[in-house]
C-alpha cells in the first residue's frame, strides 16, 4: 500500500483499514444464477491485484441483498422498460430492434461481456451505447439516444442483463491495443486538484475506508448500475465523471475517446468477473 | 430522486441544528406522534422494527415493521424535514400485521414505529440508524 | 404524470386455501420530495405517490399512506391471506391525480 503517496492530510481524506472483512457469501441471484464475484487475475493483471473482486463484495449486507432477487433489484424496472423498447418500432423505417435481432435473450447473449470493442471496420472503439446508436441512425433511421437518457439506460440494462453470469472477456489485442494502452495510461495518470489517479484509490487502497466509504476495486462488470445515491441507473461514463469530480478534476465527456479507452482498460482489469448488469450499489 | 452532496450536508446541518434546538425538533416529532395516537401514551413491546444499524446511503434505507394484532402501523423519522414516513392500515385479508418498505433518512437519527392495536391501545418501538455521509459520492 | 411509471408485482401463482402469502410491489417513480431546489434555486414542487392499496376480490389487504420520505421507486412488501381463488388489485395514487393499476390472479386449491 502506498499511502504516503496520497496527499491525505491536504485534502482531509483519511484512509483507514476497513473494520469488516469482505463478505464471503456468494452472490446467488433468484436462488439460481451464480455470479463469480472473486476471480483470479487475468495474465495482464498478475502482480497488480491478488484477487479480482466485484464491487458487490465491498457493500453492506443490506445493499448486497438488493441484488440477490430480481424483484428486490430496482434496476429490473428499467430492464423491463428496455425489453419493451426492443419491440417498439422507431425512425423512418419504423423497424424495431426485434425486427432484425429477434429474441434479445439469444441475439444479445454475451454482448455486454465483450464491450467495448472495435467496430466492424476496425476504425473505432465502440461502447454498447455507440453500437445501439449506430443501429438507430444507420438501420432504423432514427435519432440517436443521448448517452444518459432513460431510453439508453433502459436498453443497455436490458441488453446487459442477457450476459448476466457470463465472464467479462474484452479484446485487448490487435487494433484495440492502442485504445487499451491509452486507457492504462489514463488509469495511472494523476489529475485534478487532489492530484490522484484511478489507481490511488482502486488499486492501492481498495478495501480501505475513505471517510465513510468502503473503497472498491472500481470494477465495471455490473453497468448500468442502480445506485441508491442516484435513485436510478447510471452509465459507466457517468461514474467516471463522478470519480473525477471527487478528485477535483475537470471530467472528460461521456463518449469521449478518453472515457472509451478507460472503459476498455477498466473492463479488462475485471476480466473473468461475471457480468452483473443491472447491479445495485450504494 | 436523489440528494446532492450539498443538499445532504444541508439536511445534515438541519438535523444537527435540530439537536441544538431540542424544543423545536421535539415538537415536530411529538406532534406527529400525537396526531397518530390522539394523545394516548404508547407502551413498549408488541411491535418490532427492523432497520440497519448503519445505512450505506440515506436515500434508500430498508425498514420492516411488525405488530401482531395491529389495525395500523405508522413510521416516523425524528429528524427528517418532516417526520412522517408512512402509515399501513391492515385490512381483513392481511396475512400478518407487518410490512417492509424503503425510506429516506436525512442523517443519523431515531426511527420510530407506532402501532394502533385492535383494542385501541398503542405500542411503540424505536431504533437509531446511522447514515454515512462523506466518502465518494460520485 | 411522471414519465415511464411502470408497476411490478410479485404474487405466487397458486396457494392452498387460508395460506398466508408474501406479495412484493415496486413502481418506478421519482418521489420528488418537495425538499429539493433546482439549479436556479427554486424549490422543485412535491410530486409523489401518496397512497397505495391492495385488495383481493374487493376486500382490503392493506392500504399504505406514503409520505415524501419514501424512497424513489417505492418498494412495498406485505402478507395476504387467500380464502379462495381470485384476483388481487393493486392501485397507486399519484399527487398529480394519475392512478396506476395492476392485477394478478391466484389459483387457490
Amino acid at each position: 500500500m502506498r499511502l504516503s503517496t496520497l496527499k491525505t492530510a491536504a485534502c482531509g481524506l483519511a484512509l483507514v483499514a476497513a473494520p469488516l472483512a469482505a463478505s464471503a457469501e456468494d452472490l446467488l441471484i433468484n436462488g439460481q444464477v451464480e455470479i463469480n464475484t472473486e476471480v483470479q487475475p487475468a495474465d495482464h493483471m498478475k502482480g497488480i491485484v491478488p484477487v479480482v473482486r466485484s464491487g458487490w463484495t465491498f457493500r453492506s449486507p443490506e445493499t448486497q441483498v438488493l441484488q440477490m432477487d430480481d424483484f428486490d433489484n430496482p434496476g429490473m424496472i428499467f430492464v423491463d422498460q428496455g425489453m419493451s423498447l426492443w419491440q417498439t418500432g422507431d425512425g423512418e423505417t419504423g423497424e424495431s430492434c426485434a425486427d432484425c435481432h429477434g429474441d434479445m435473450a439469444e441475439s444479445m447473449e454475451g454482448v455486454r461481456a465483450s464491450m467495448p470493442k472495435m467496430n466492424p471496420e476496425g476504425t473505432d472503439l465502440w461502447t454498447l451505447e455507440e453500437n445501439i446508436n449506430n443501429c438507430r441512425t444507420e438501420r432504423m433511421e432514427a435519432d440517436e439516444w443521448a448517452w444518459e437518457s432513460s431510453e439508453m439506460l433502459a436498453m443497455t440494462a436490458a441488453i446487459g442483463k442477457q450476459s448476466r453470469g457470463m465472464p467479462v472477456d474484452v479484446e485487448i489485442d490487435g487494433p484495440a491495443r492502442e485504445w487499451w494502452e491509452r486507457g492504462e495510461e489514463l488509469y495511472y495518470q494523476r489529475v485534478g486538484q487532489l492530484d490522484m489517479a484511478c489507481a490511488n484509490c482502486h488499486e492501492d487502497n481498495y478495501d480501505n475506508m475513505i471517510r465513510a466509504d468502503h473503497l472498491s476495486q472500481g470494477q465495471i462488470n455490473g453497468f448500468p448500475v442502480y445506485r441508491l445515491k442516484w435513485g436510478g441507473l447510471g452509465s459507466i461514463h457517468r461514474r467516471f465523471k463522478g470519480c473525477m469530480k471527487n478528485i477535483r478534476a475537470e471530467p472528460y465527456n461521456r463518449g469521449s475517446d478518453e472515457f472509451k479507452a478507460l472503459e476498455l482498460y477498466v473492463a479488462s482489469r475485471g476480466a473473468g468477473l461475471d457480468v452483473e448488469t443491472p447491479s445495485v450499489r450504494n | 430522486m436523489s440528494f446532492s452532496r450539498r443538499e445532504t450536508i444541508l439536511m445534515a446541518l438541519g438535523a444537527a441544528a435540530a439537536t441544538t434546538l431540542p424544543m423545536q425538533a421535539r415538537a415536530a416529532i411529538e406532534d406527529a406522534i400525537a396526531a397518530f395516537t390522539d394523545g394516548a401514551e404508547p407502551t413498549e413491546g408488541g411491535i418490532t422494527l427492523t432497520a440497519p444499524e448503519i445505512a450505506e446511503n440515506g436515500n434508500t434505507v430498508p425498514i420492516e415493521v411488525s405488530a401482531p394484532g395491529a389495525a395500523a402501523i405508522t413510521i416516523l423519522a425524528a429528524d427528517n424535514p418532516t417526520p412522517d414516513v408512512a402509515t399501513f392500515n391492515f385490512g381483513p385479508l392481511a396475512g400478518a400485521q407487518a410490512a417492509s418498505t424503503r425510506m429516506r433518512l436525512a442523517g443519523t437519527q431515531d426511527v420510530i414505529a407506532i402501532a394502533r392495536m385492535n383494542d385501541g391501545s398503542f405500542v411503540q418501538a424505536s431504533q437509531e440508524v446511522k447514515v454515512t455521509i462523506g466518502g465518494c459520492g460520485g | 404524470m411522471a414519465d415511464n411509471v411502470t408497476p411490478r408485482v410479485r404474487v405466487p401463482r397458486d396457494a392452498a386455501a387460508g395460506d398466508t402469502i408474501t406479495i412484493k410491489t415496486l413502481i418506478s417513480h421519482p418521489m420528488e420530495s418537495g425538499q429539493r431546489k433546482d439549479s436556479d434555486g427554486n424549490t422543485i414542487p412535491q410530486s409523489i405517490i401518496n397512497r397505495f392499496t391492495c385488495e383481493f376480490n374487493g376486500e382490503s389487504v392493506v392500504e399504505m399512506i406514503l409520505e415524501p420520505a419514501i424512497s424513489t421507486n417505492p418498494f412495498i412488501e406485505f402478507q395476504a391471506t387467500v380464502p379462495e381463488s381470485g384476483t388481487f388489485a393493486f392501485t397507486w395514487y399519484d399527487d398529480d391525480g394519475s392512478i396506476y393499476e395492476e392485477s394478478k390472479d391466484i389459483a387457490v386449491s
